[in-house]
């Protein structure tokens, strides 16, 4: 039953991006031009070459595209809460949990559907795996479950907060600054002592030295550990927050 | 009441109350549907309509007091209330982003229909809808007519027994009105029961075979619309004279008729309350006699303030609901 109203519910949000080329164009561009622009741009000044910036920069920007990419998790909640929709999937005889789960079904299938083409064009402008097969396998796996717990920590916004406006500034204060004061773009090692010791702590930053070490090869098992700690925590805690407000609003 | 009268009744509620804050909306609110009644639940903005259809429809919880769908309690079997319920709220709540062939076979599908069923049923809607024609067009680019039969089409794809519609009709055209009017007793004709709040007086009047007025989460009267129309002063009479230097001679004819109330005068408008309705004939010959010549007369219903008024003695307050959505 849940599962069968979860697929049904993905599908419809699904659907919104299939039949909206703009969305669709904007959903596989909008990673593309962060990957080019910070290659080209900052890449001989930060690495010497782009190539080599191409190599560090990859594995985090997919954490960072992640961090954007699930803002649909929340706005999408939040609108569906406006119109009225939510009223309607409450009034019907189904599991009340369906309509987080089919939003977050069809985001994680989103994020995927990027992660790829980032990839794919990566690998075309000179990226190379140095983890071996079960490396590119993992972080496609660590890419998938960092998308999960985005997406909790996103529908709790969309839950909790009044507008789609509302939600997006929100999302967009918190993603900015996590992601950029991380060591997603740069190595922290030229930046001001506080800043590093927030860039150490900031999960972003686990989540990127976990992707490295996955896609380049390197330090493995504390960031991968850390980075499951990190993505089971903040599922648990925004897991339960959104049901909890969800029931409380509905 | 007894159990009995609530196992043979289609909705029944008992005592309903409800705050937002200090705000009572619902205050000991009895209520009782017969099967397959269209029943209108009349009131101002504020007077507690919404959150009265929310606790019906299991959507939101009573402070207090108790309510049933078809012998199943709002509270504690609120799953299979759902399964006999259909609601259609004050705002059109589909998605806009998929086409009606989408939103109506994704309700199928979550009430557990498969595929197939879903689709014909889908398809079926729409036909009895209108909406066949438009069925693959977004939701976003329909008018607010098709909106509304939208929504009324997807509150209806699990063939609910008991449907609520909450203000249905409320910012449609008169056409579009008169649509959803005729589907609604089609359904009540098929043996749907209905419960359908609104705003105005004339609509509750054309559905309804028993209304309820509440105010400020109270009843203030109950009847057949015939009775309420009594309650209110019967119909109103309308009289524009051609001369405005006139209306004062217009309104002492009026006035002299047996029965009726106080003419009121606005700019060139004479109103006054007829009992009955022979009184309107009586009133257009002494008119003439008198050598008044009339611009406009007309009979209406009274409208819902003016009913308020003569029931309650005071005017519908315009206050917002929903302080909880």
């Amino acid at each position: 039953m849940i599962a069968t109203q979860t697929a049904v519910l993905a599908r419809r949000n699904m659907l919104h991006v299939l039949s909206d080329p703009q969305q669709l164009i904007g959903m596989t561009i909008q990673p593309l031009m962060f990957l080019l622009l910070f290659v080209y741009v900052f890449g001989g000044a930060i690495s010497g070459s782009t190539r080599a910036y191409l190599q560090f920069v990859l594995p985090g920007l997919l954490v960072q595209g992640i961090g954007f990419g699930t803002f649909a998790t929340a706005v999408g909640l939040n609108a569906d809460f406006q119109h009225g929709l939510i009223d309607r999937f409450r009034s019907l005889p189904m599991a009340r949990s369906a309509v987080v789960a089919g939003r977050v079904t069809a985001d994680i299938t989103r994020t995927a559907w990027s992660s790829v083409i980032i990839v794919g064009v990566a690998a075309a402008l000179g990226f190379r795996f140095h983890g071996g097969l079960a490396g590119a396998v993992g972080a496609f796996g660590l890419v998938l479950a960092l998308g999960v717990a985005m997406c909790w920590l996103m529908a709790f916004l969309g839950v909790a907060l009044r507008s789609p406006e509302a939600v997006q500034a929100t999302a967009f204060m918190l993603i900015m600054p996590l992601t950029f004061a991380s060591s997603v773009l740069v190595p922290a090692g030229s930046m001001p002592g506080w800043l590093q010791a927030f860039v150490r702590v900031n999960p972003i930053s686990i989540f990127s030295t976990a992707m490295r070490g996955l896609m380049l090869g390197g330090p493995l098992a504390t960031p991968l550990l850390q980075s499951a700690a990190w993505i089971a925590g903040i599922s648990l805690v925004f897991g339960a927050l959104t049901v909890g407000r969800y029931r409380q609003r509905a | 009441m007894s159990s009995f009268a609530s196992a043979r009744s289609a909705i029944f509620a008992a005592e309903l109350s409800k705050s937002f804050g200090a705000r009572r909306v619902l205050d000991r609110l009895d209520l009782e549907v017969p099967s397959g009644a269209i029943f209108g639940l009349l009131g101002p903005n504020g007077a507690g309509k919404t959150t009265a259809v929310r606790i019906l429809t299991t959507l939101a919880r009573p402070d207090s007091g108790r309510a049933s769908v078809l012998g199943y309690d709002v509270v504690a079997q609120p799953q299979q209330v759902r399964r006999v319920i259909g609601l259609t709220g004050q705002y059109a709540a589909v998605d806009d982003l998929i086409s009606a062939r989408e939103n109506l076979y994704m309700i199928g599908r979550l009430l557990g229909m498969r595929r197939a069923a879903a689709r014909a049923r889908a398809a079926e809607l729409l036909e009895t809808f209108g909406l066949a024609g438009a069925a693959g067009v977004k939701v976003k680019d329909y008018s607010g007519g098709m909106r509304r039969r939208l929504d009324l089409a997807a509150s209806l794809v699990g063939r609910p027994a008991v449907l609520f519609l909450d203000e249905p009709t409320t910012g449609l055209d008169l056409a579009s009105r008169n649509q959803l009017w005729d589907v609604i007793r089609e359904l009540a004709a098929a043996g749907t029961t209905v419960l359908l709040t609104t705003q105005y007086l004339e609509e509750a009047d054309r559905l309804a075979s028993e209304v309820m007025v509440i105010d400020r989460g109270v009843t203030v009267a109950q009847g057949t619309p015939a009775q309420l129309k009594g309650l209110a002063g019967g119909q109103v009479l309308e009289v524009r004279p051609l001369r405005r230097s006139d209306l004062d001679a217009a309104a002492a004819v009026l006035a002299g008729l047996s029965g009726t109330s106080h003419p009121a005068t606005t700019e060139d408008l004479l109103t006054v309350q007829v009992p009955d309705e022979e009184l309107v004939t009586a009133a257009a010959r002494s008119l003439e006699q008198a050598g008044i010549a009339v611009r406009h007369l007309a009979v209406r219903l009274p409208s819902l303030d003016e009913a308020f008024l003569a029931i309650t003695g005071h005017h519908a307050e315009q206050e917002l609901e929903g302080a909880g959505r």
